[in-house]
């Protein structure tokens, strides 16, 4: 498609102007929480392989991520990590063909932020 | 010309034939996950913060170790897509296809790598 002339067409608003719904916000954040996740999975292998080579490099790896930096980014990483997952839930729900209805969307959308928090700081007293 | 769209010039030649299949690979290991993501984040979470003595321990035991491999097999080739997914929507031409291959090559190593230290820290 890429040979159409673009120039002279007329254009809907921009997305920079447009007003995000709540849906369309929480559904951008599976997407960035799922790329972060993908840097989790980068820290919990760096930490398992340093726990299976030797004590030295555990005491490193494991020195970062029970730092209070590492402590912020793995509390941050757990709050992404659970959000992903409620949203992933929220699209296989809309897959099977339930809660489509935009006030439904609208107050799964609250729930995923509400519930992501909830878990993470549950995850990060119990843990 | 001018005012044709994406739409009008892809109406009536048919589907792609393909893409579906990511799709329900995608929905297939999004249900696996909701059940092994809690399960990771509270044996990974209570491993976390012990001596290198007690790691060693805790990943020596079939439960947490087995948890960790099958989150990890599944959850990095997840992530994978999600993150080919991004690349194919934001970013085109060569820098796409190097950036679509490199997200796939990370992902194997991260995989590789984790296994090969639970397999070490369990035996």
């Amino acid at each position: 498609m890429a040979d159409v002339n673009r120039g002279n067409r007329p254009l809907s608003p921009h997305l920079q102007v447009y007003r995000m719904p709540l849906p369309a916000i929480t559904s951008i954040l599976i997407r960035i929480t799922g790329i972060a996740c993908y840097g989790l999975a980068v820290l919990v292998v760096a930490w398992l392989l340093a726990a299976a080579s030797s004590e030295r490099a555990f005491d490193i790896v494991d020195g970062i991520l029970t730092s209070f930096l590492g402590d912020l980014v793995m509390f941050g990483a757990a709050w992404a990590l659970w959000y992903h997952m409620l949203g992933r839930l929220r699209h296989v729900i809309w897959d099977l063909g339930y809660a489509v209805e935009i006030p439904i969307a609208e107050k799964m959308s609250i729930a995923m932020l509400a519930g992501a928090t909830v878990l993470a700081l549950f995850t990060a007293i119990v843990v | 010309m001018r005012f044709l769209t994406d739409r009008k010039r892809a109406q009536g030649l048919g589907s792609a034939r393909t893409g579906t299949h990511e799709h329900w690979q995608m929905m297939i290991s999004s249900a696996a996950l909701v059940v092994l993501v809690p399960l990771f984040i509270f044996t990974f979470g209570s491993a976390l913060g012990g001596t290198y003595e007690e790691v060693i321990a805790y990943y020596s035991r079939p439960f947490p170790a087995v948890i960790a491999a099958l989150t990890l097999v599944v959850g990095v080739l997840h992530m994978m897509h999600e993150v080919q997914d991004a690349i194919v929507d934001y970013v085109h031409g060569v820098a796409g296809k190097m950036a679509f291959v490199a997200a796939g090559a990370v992902a194997w190593v991260i995989i590789a790598t984790g296994l090969f230290a639970l397999v070490k820290l369990a035996l």
